[in-house]
């Protein structure tokens, strides 16, 4: 049995409908994230489980019971919100005790646990502080430590990285994954950062205007995304409309006005004549001098437009026949290479047979 | 000199050259009259008399020879004591209330606390006079209750009651607005991580709101306990002769008996009891202050 389940969870404000018949399952020792971008209603979602908000239609299963009923204090579940909400008149040990003194667990056992769980997220030597002379990164590991000190059967997280900068925000995904296999409790987690979602969780669900576009492990929804959106959303990706002329098998053969004809695998159910997309990460594209990559059965000349250097990677645009900016994706393997062509160069885009998808309207 | 001293000193100036003059001098003149001896018809005796200054102890020894000023302390700060507990457990709701009512009610609900500053606190006293006078509804509402249980009619006017219901009408809104404000801060998101992490509503309160609206509290407190302390108006008007006050002792050495001395004297004694509460209450609450 699932740990939580939502069923045909649906909730309006007005004449929107901010949650529309969602159904997903979460199992017991999972990380799951709810990512999607800013008012998709994953954070509604989490407020209706936490109890903060209850739900027009559909029910909330924990453990197989119904918790419509149940006041958030009486629920076995915690929250991690994005502002930390740290309590500003307590230190950190009694922040971390609050939900242990609230549940009457003793005095000399809430400090023991207090002690094991500020050890587990270092800040043993922060536990007199309070929360104003503690840094963000610190603040955060309070919060994860008070939301995990009395084993909730589920930890809910509501974009707790988000105030963090980048090099910390870092640090603390790797800290949250290994936090989450020790502990072993349950993470619901809440992201609009598509790299947070596919770094941290074992299964996303990747929401779009109130429903669930796709459920899946962070590796098949970067590589066989179900639609243009979650394709659009997660990474980047090259997108071209497209129709298909021939079903071959396990091949798919697609033509792209103004481009010419595409080789891509067939992942879907197709059938000829169907319009739709085709999509392609820039790291899956190649390029090259207008005579190279022959071997490649996609291979299309163009000219190079621009280029973002970012370090380890350069991103480059190629503009193809139709009009068309072609994204890819090249290594600066050789140190102090920041590229390797001139805008305005004529160069080739090509990509194997095997990469690529076609994603139906 | 710069110009920005110079802004610094115009800015700054003018305030402070009236609080050395319309408050660090009466006080002096005040400490130096606690000295001096009563006039004759009232009022001081002259400072320099038969080629000696004349300045006493005498006026301080008679405060410590008659237990009954000491009394009159005492129960001064009794009364401001329980208006406070009371302000603070009759400001309390209201100041929530509007924190949580939508924003355009807000200002109208500030506005209907401080609306009663909009008349005379003399004509507001006396109307309490007419309220809890023997004759009123609301007395002879109370007297029914009481006699019905078998007890005598009590009179509510010319007693401490009275006095302590019209000190803390007159004072509540001292009391409301500082705690309005502080309560108005607070982040409704910690109500919320302490719900989640288990808290009813009554812990949410004490465990949360409470602690975090101390400082509003004692900004309150201050300024409810102090001006109650040498408040005369209420107790003349609502008390019985029995409930004379340090306020109502002063201003009869002053408008009275006419001895100034003595009425000085007395003014720093409650100035120096109240720095030293005010003190205690520092010391007491500097933890608390320390995060907000």
């Amino acid at each position: 049995m699932a740990l939580l389940e939502l069923r045909n969870l649906t909730r309006r404000f007005g004449n929107l409908t901010a949650i529309d018949n969602v159904s997903l399952s979460v199992e017991a020792g999972e990380f799951f994230t709810l990512l999607g971008p800013s008012g998709c209603g994953k954070t509604t979602i989490l407020r209706m489980i936490a109890g903060f908000d209850l739900p027009d239609g559909g029910e909330i299963l924990l453990d197989g019971k119904d918790i419509a009923a149940t006041p958030p204090e009486k629920r076995p579940l915690h929250t991690v919100f994005q502002s930390y909400a740290l309590f500003p008149h307590l230190s950190v040990a009694d922040n971390v005790a609050f939900p242990l003194r609230m549940s009457k667990v003793s005095e000399q056992e809430t400090r023991q646990r207090v002690k094991e769980m500020l050890e587990t997220v270092h800040l043993a030597d922060k536990s007199d502080a309070f929360p104003h002379e503690l840094s963000g990164g610190q603040k955060q590991r309070v919060a994860l430590a008070r939301g995990l000190v009395n084993k909730p059967r589920l930890l809910l997280l509501d974009e707790p990285l988000g105030a963090l900068d980048h090099k910390l925000r870092e640090e603390m995904q790797i800290e949250l994954i290994n936090l989450q296999r020790n502990v072993g409790v349950t993470f619901v987690f809440v992201t609009h950062s598509q790299p947070e979602a596919l770094a941290l969780s074992h299964r996303i669900a990747v929401m779009n205007e109130g429903r669930v576009e796709q459920m899946d492990s962070p590796a098949n929804i970067y590589s066989r995304p179900s639609n243009r959106f979650v394709a659009d959303f997660i990474g980047d990706i090259n997108m071209m409309n497209a129709q298909i002329d021939v079903v071959d098998g396990m091949q798919l053969r697609l033509s792209v006005a103004g481009l010419g004809a595409i080789v891509a695998p067939a992942h879907i159910e197709t059938s000829t004549g169907q319009a739709g997309a085709f999509a392609i990460r820039p790291e899956q594209v190649v390029i090259g001098a207008p005579d190279e990559h022959a071997e490649l059965a996609n291979r299309f000349s163009g000219t190079l437009r621009d280029f973002l250097y970012v370090g380890d990677v350069t991103t480059y645009k190629v503009e193809v026949t139709n009009g068309t900016l072609i994204q890819a994706l090249l290594p600066n393997a050789a140190p102090g290479k920041a590229r390797f062509f001139e805008l305005g160069d004529k160069v080739t885009v090509a990509w194997s047979s095997e990469s690529g998808m076609f994603l139906h309207e | 000199m710069n110009r920005e001293r110079i802004t610094r000193w115009l800015v700054s100036g003018p305030p402070f050259v009236f609080m050395v003059v319309f408050f660090v001098l009466p006080a002096l003149i005040m400490v130096v009259a606690s000295f001096r001896f009563p006039g004759e018809h009232g009022g001081l005796a002259p400072m320099f008399e038969n080629g000696t200054w004349q300045f006493t102890l005498e006026t301080y020894q008679f405060f410590f020879s008659d237990f009954i000023y000491t009394e009159i302390f005492l129960k001064s700060f009794l009364i401001a004591g329980l208006t406070t507990v009371i302000c603070i457990a009759m400001a309390y709701p209201v100041a929530l209330l509007i924190t949580r009512v939508p924003k355009r009610f807000r200002d109208v609900m500030i506005l209907l606390v401080v609306l009663p500053f909009a008349s005379n606190f003399l004509i507001r006293v006396y109307a309490w006079m007419i309220i809890l006078g023997p004759q009123s509804a609301f007395s002879i509402a109370i007297n029914s209750v009481v006699t019905a249980f078998g007890f005598e009619p009590v009179t509510l006017l010319f007693s401490p009651f009275a006095v302590i219901v019209g000190m803390v009408y007159v004072h509540l809104p001292f009391m409301v607005l500082p705690l309005y404000t502080n309560l108005e801060k607070h982040d409704p998101i910690l109500l919320d991580a302490a719900q989640d992490l288990g808290a009813n509503a009554w812990k949410r309160f004490w465990k949360v709101t409470w602690p975090l609206s101390l400082p509003g509290v004692y900004a309150g407190s201050a300024l409810v306990f102090i001006p109650v302390l040498g408040m005369f108006a209420v107790p003349d008007i609502l008390g019985g002769t029995g409930d004379i006050l340090i306020g109502n002792l002063i201003k009869e050495q002053f408008l009275g008996t006419r001895d100034w001395p003595f009425g000085s004297m007395l003014s720093i004694m409650l100035t120096l009891a109240v720095l030293a509460i005010a003190a205690l209450a520092m010391r007491f609450s500097r933890k608390s202050l320390s995060y907000a």
